[in-house]
């Protein structure tokens, strides 16, 4: 606001409104790339999801009629619709609350002023670099049926324990990779949100007799909520929309038996698979319904937290 | 003395934590490269760290199948968006920033409400949309749909704030336009900020898998995840887990290079971004 009074007050001022004609051209002229990307690749499509979500769309010949809500209809009565609905939840809350307190415990042990301490970020930051596809590889080498993590657990237990082809445990193995390549990025994100919290602080619950758990737990949490908000919105954000890992684990399918078919993936499915579009973009709308409310929610809660904290 | 001595135990449980975590960290990726120099009969017989007998046949494979060509594909696409989204996002940045233009408000608050749409919902509409422009299967659908970031635009916006408004004055008055101004005065101080969108952007590009995905159909157009997925399913049911390591580290090893090189951006730039909230 400050610069706007600054230019008002140029000499070159001519238009009634305050704000001469070539300045607004400069802005439009500078914006114009990222409005022509927006407008065309963002706005175009959520327009087109409002009418798309009720259309019954054939790919072929591009004809389309209007069905109402029988997409809704269609998916809320399909088991594979809540089959993703489960798996994405449980996905969620598993792997939010886990990757948030690991990240944040990290951080805090490194921010201890530690010697090598660019040693290991760099060292821990390397699974956030990697690509997902190649992530993926590598989880599903070690967790294979003849692989790494199969084999220990087997002399260890005795026991033979699938994990890719067992329904109750390949999503679990997401959740893993997940957590093991975004902790890294959050880790950082808390790093700097301590590096904010004045050092008085914790000299006074020193002199109190606070030792470091305590201080962790009564000064650092508290102080990082605002930190912690958005590492939460981020993960939710993200975990809400995972699809790399579930395709590559599953080719495609989302088995075995619907144990790794998560929301974005049957968007996929539904659209590339069984062409339908419309029914996909009905997909797409709920899911991101979702998304919004339960950020939303998250925020109320995490606000409310904070007022009585 | 006992509280000393108490430091020292939390210190070095301090130490043995985070040595395991970085241990635990990065197993999965020497355990991979260790995999991608046996042989394919070791793989399936025995379980050793190190291999038994070093072998090359998975790089021979890799590199004698359609690898190098997603390589050059990936490195080509990440190199123009990059370029592209320094260009695009600085200007969009300067203008929120510094020009004090008719509707600048409003923009800015419609970028904020844009950022928090995942891409994930509108990506079947943006399919139709790209085949109504005639782009499905082209490189160009990759390039013009990440050619700007609203993080970046909002993270230059945030640089031009703190940049001293005098400076730019001064060169106004010196008879440059905002223009030469920009190109001259402000962008050559801006090194960190141009190596931090640098490094996302192209590691977003580079590690990029739906968009892919969903628009290119040819192999010989297909981006460097996409490949590997495709080389993991020709190779995984022969056991040619050797191939298909040697393809996940090769694949990574400019990401990390590039990493190396800016690594003090890398660091600084994720903390900046927590700072945008």
């Amino acid at each position: 606001m400050k610069g706007m009074v600054k230019e008002s007050q140029r000499p070159r001022k001519r238009w009634v409104a305050g704000i001469d004609f070539r300045t607004t051209l400069a802005g439009y002229a500078f914006m114009t790339p990222a409005l022509l990307v927006i407008i065309l690749f963002t706005l175009a499509p959520i327009a087109y999801a409002f009418v798309m979500m009720f259309q019954k769309i054939d790919m072929l010949t591009m004809h389309r009629t209007y069905v109402g809500f029988e997409n809704f209809q269609k998916l809320f009565t399909d088991p594979k619709f809540w089959a993703a609905f489960r798996n994405t939840w449980q996905y969620v809350l598993v792997v939010v609350p886990t990757q948030t307190i690991i990240a944040m415990i990290l951080a805090a042990l490194i921010n201890n002023k530690i010697k090598l301490s660019r040693v290991f970020l760099s060292i821990m930051f390397l699974p956030t670099l990697t690509s997902s596809s190649a992530m993926t590889l590598i989880f599903m080498w070690l967790f294979n049926n003849n692989g790494l993590v199969v084999n220990f657990l087997e002399d260890l237990t005795g026991q033979r324990i699938q994990f890719l082809t067992n329904p109750d445990l390949a999503l679990s193995v997401i959740m893993m990779m997940n957590i093991f390549s975004t902790v890294p990025h959050f880790m950082i994100v808390f790093l700097s949100g301590l590096q904010d919290i004045p050092d008085s602080l914790y000299e006074a619950a020193a002199i109190d007799g606070a030792n470091k758990v305590r201080q962790f737990l009564h000064i650092t949490v508290p102080q990082l909520m605002p930190v912690t908000f958005y590492v939460v919105t981020m993960g939710l954000i993200g975990c809400f929309q995972i699809f790399d890992q579930a395709y590559i684990i599953s080719n495609g399918s989302g088995g075995p038996q619907n144990s790794t078919l998560t929301f974005t993936l049957f968007i996929y499915q539904l659209a590339f698979n069984s062409n339908d579009m419309g029914r996909a973009t009905a997909l797409a709308f709920t899911l991101g319904l979702l998304i919004f409310t339960v950020t939303l929610i998250v925020n109320r809660l995490m606000k409310a937290d904070k007022i009585n904290g | 003395m006992l509280m000393k001595k108490r430091k020292n135990m939390m210190r070095s449980f301090i130490y043995i934590f985070l040595t395991a975590y970085s241990l635990m960290t990065l197993f999965p990726f020497l355990w991979s490269l260790m995999t991608s120099f046996k042989t394919t009969r070791e793989i399936t017989s025995t379980m050793t760290f190190f291999p038994q007998e070093w072998s090359f046949g998975g790089y021979e494979i890799i590199f004698d199948s359609q690898f190098p060509i997603w390589v050059k594909n990936s490195l080509v696409i990440a190199m123009i968006v990059t370029f592209l989204n320094l260009l695009f996002n600085t200007l969009a940045g300067y203008a929120l920033a510094r020009i004090p233009f008719k509707g600048r408000n409003f923009l800015f608050n419609a970028l904020l409400i844009l950022i928090m749409i995942p891409s994930q919902v509108t990506m079947i509409p943006l399919y139709i949309v790209i085949a109504r422009m005639g782009l499905v299967n082209t490189h160009m659908a990759l390039i013009v749909t990440s050619m700007i970031n609203i993080t970046y635009i909002f993270m230059m916006r945030q640089f031009f704030m703190h940049f001293p408004r005098e400076v730019e004055e001064a060169a106004a008055i010196d008879g440059l336009s905002r223009f030469g101004t920009f190109f001259r005065i402000v962008l050559p101080n801006m090194k960190a900020s141009i190596a931090t969108q640098c490094v996302f952007v192209f590691m977003a590009v580079w590690n990029e898998f739906m968009r892919p995905l969903l628009f290119i159909s040819s192999t010989e157009k297909y981006m460097l995840t996409q490949g590997l997925n495709f080389l993991s399913k020709q190779y995984m049911n022969a056991t040619k887990w050797d191939v298909i390591m040697a393809g996940a580290i090769l694949s990574i090893i400019p990401i990390l290079l590039l990493y190396i090189l800016l690594n003090k951006y890398f660091i600084r730039s994720s903390e900046q971004q927590s700072g945008i909230k």
